[in-house]
């Protein structure tokens, strides 16, 4: 009885996707799962080259996988081609059609369903103006800077009004400001509508700056698969807390009362904690202080680079080197004698790997 | 003074390629002309009706020839922007070879060319009928369209048929409103030069059409060698010269019209900001 089901079905739903591109023995996604709620917006974060095209083209459409299903909203949508499955995608580049105005660019896809040129036109002048160009209809595409450009690709992508929304590293040309304005755009526009949206990037911060979930993937398949806050604080893998920016990775084990024996004594971990055996123990760099007290461990310094404003430290202890990132300050030299505090609510630990 | 050099040699130019067409143009309107006058005493149209008579089949091969170079020039572009399409968008194993076959035809003499696919369309029973003589036209069309498609297809982004996908278009209406009028100068230059070998090739034309097919090119050759009509000769002469040339022109217009839709089709820069109506 599904009328009955509690959790609605998913926006988007890929099921154990497998693509090999022809010549090549490694697939690029190797059953894939990925579910994106209905009305969210996931992140789809990963290094180039993990599969994050392959799969916005495979959702869209563009591409049939050699195994898996795609799901829209509960219907199975595999080898239904994309004019007619509603996944409308927008990449890197704006790809308007340079011989129409900014308008008929976003009229194009009502008028592929057979609307009335005025009809069409009316609604992309309302999607315009959301996107806040209403002022530069008439406009042609030569005639508009890059970002204006990819703000009439969105409006043109939502004007197809899309079960679900594919965005392939969309900002990813654009100057870092402009880019902060694009993603506010993105968040209002993707609330407003509630339209279930994919955001393809390699920006951790973008992901988890827009998201609601922000799903890692490496080599072709899901790492993991969380609220962008519970990603940074409690990765699921070494591998997942190196991609977010967290090099520092203790090697020891849990014992049986939830503290991380290693060479350091035995730490205090927080009661999140569930992990037993052995692991790594993790502490993102801004987390760590100097400064002595309890939960110190003593370190020599390695090495001191400036990272902009902060200051990025690598200082040694006895289960092994620790990342630090310092506040504006005097930072210690090389080879000091330090005492670094490791809060306890930060602390984290990841199964050992292999 | 740029300015004065550089229409000096537009017409240096210009005078190039016109001085050769004058003596035709001369000798094809020409009416009375006795020694020793320069040019002839008056100008006539009695040329023209002669050459319009049945009996010379100047009409009919002028036919022949438009409707071969038409077919030539629509099919060999058509067939060249598929194996362009093919080579530069899926990069096929051999797409070296390939290409190298399909430029063959220009690489390997003529003559041995032609004697060669004689003796294959004697025995498909294809000699001695314009279908055949359409079919060997391809041949060495196809090599230009190949080459000219490949450039066009270069700076072809395939996503703008899958953005236009997604949005609800099918194949056709892809071809319609985004292949198209993305490739239509590489089309228009292709189509165009596919028409320009049709229209003068000589030595397929007469091993394969067997002098059944007629077109203009060997009534002209045949006009100027055996019939000694200087007249005649003339007017065959600018029958063959004009289509080329109104070709062009056409062509130009057109190029330029969608020059200034196309040029800058995406924005150079992220925070440059256009002013509204740049054209370039």
């Amino acid at each position: 009885m599904p009328f009955l089901s509690s959790t609605p079905a998913p926006g988007l739903r890929l099921e154990r996707i497998t693509v090999t591109y022809p010549g090549h023995r490694e697939p690029v996604l190797d059953g894939l799962d990925l579910d994106v709620d209905d009305g969210r917006l996931l992140a789809l974060l990963g290094p180039s080259g993990c599969g994050k095209t392959t799969t916005v083209q495979v959702a869209s459409g563009l591409l049939t996988p050699g195994r898996g299903a795609v799901y829209l909203r509960g219907t199975e949508v595999t080898r239904v081609p994309p004019e007619h499955r509603g996944a409308a995608v927008v990449f890197q580049q704006p790809m308007l059609l340079p011989h129409r105005t900014a308008l008929d660019n976003v009229a194009f896809p009502a008028r592929m369903r057979g609307r009335s040129n005025r009809d069409a036109r009316t609604s992309a002048l309302a999607h315009l103006e959301r996107v806040g160009l209403g002022a530069l209809a008439a406009r042609y595409p030569r005639q508009l800077s890059g970002g204006q450009a990819q703000r009439v690709a969105l409006a043109r992508a939502l004007a197809a009004e899309p079960a679900v929304l594919l965005l392939d590293e969309p900002f990813s040309a654009l100057d870092p400001s402009l880019r902060h304005t694009m993603r506010d755009l993105l968040t209002t526009v993707q609330r407003e509508l509630a339209v279930t949206t994919v955001l393809v990037t390699h920006d951790q911060t973008e992901a988890a700056a827009v998201a609601d979930t922000v799903a890692l993937l490496d080599r072709g398949g899901l790492l993991q698969q969380a609220q962008p806050a519970d990603l940074y604080a409690r990765p699921a893998s070494l591998a997942v807390a190196r991609f977010l920016g967290c090099p520092t990775a203790l090697p020891g084990h849990v014992t049986p009362h939830g503290r991380f024996a290693c060479p350091l004594g035995e730490l205090d971990l927080p009661d999140a904690v569930a992990h037993r055996g052995p692991g790594h123990l993790v502490i993102r760099p801004e987390a760590v202080q100097l400064g002595t007290g309890p939960d110190t461990v003593a370190a020599v310094v390695h090495s001191v680079r400036p990272e902009g404003a902060f200051t990025a430290l690598v200082a040694d202890t006895a289960a092994g080197p620790v990342h630090v990132l310092l506040p504006p300050g005097t930072p210690p030299a090389p080879s000091e004698h330090v005492w670094l505090h490791l809060p306890v609510a930060h602390r984290w630990v990841v199964p050992r790997a292999g | 003074m740029r300015r004065a050099l550089h229409s000096a040699g537009f017409a240096l130019l210009t005078l190039w390629i016109a001085a050769p067409l004058l003596p035709l143009l001369i000798w094809a309107f020409a009416g009375r002309w006795v020694y020793p006058a320069l040019v002839p005493q008056d100008f006539t149209l009695r040329t023209w009706d002669q050459a319009a008579a049945p009996q010379q089949q100047v009409i009919a091969a002028t036919g022949t020839s438009l409707g071969l170079a038409l077919t030539t020039a629509m099919t060999a572009t058509a067939l060249g922007a598929m194996a362009a399409r093919g080579l530069v968008l899926y990069r096929p194993p051999a797409a070296g070879l390939v290409r190298l076959l399909l430029l063959a035809p220009v690489l390997v003499p003529p003559f041995a060319l032609a004697v060669g696919v004689q003796e294959v369309f004697v025995r498909a029973g294809l000699s001695d009928q314009p279908a055949g003589v359409a079919l060997v036209h391809l041949v060495p069309a196809l090599p230009y369209t190949v080459l000219v498609m490949i450039g066009g297809y270069a700076t072809y982004d395939v996503r703008m048929e899958q953005t236009a996908r997604t949005l609800g278009a099918s194949r056709s209406a892809v071809l319609r409103h985004v292949t198209l009028p993305a490739l239509a100068p590489a089309l228009l230059a292709s189509a165009t030069l596919a028409f320009l070998v049709s229209w003068s090739e000589y030595l397929m034309t007469v091993l394969v059409g067997g002098g059944v097919v007629t077109t203009l090119p060997l009534l002209l050759f045949s006009t100027a060698a055996g019939s000694g009509n200087q007249a005649l000769t003339a007017v065959l002469g600018i029958l063959t010269v004009a289509p080329p040339i109104l070709l062009f022109g056409v062509g130009a217009a057109l190029l330029r019209r969608h020059r200034a839709a196309w040029a800058d089709a995406e924005p150079a820069s992220s925070s440059s900001s256009a002013a509204p109506g740049i054209e370039r």
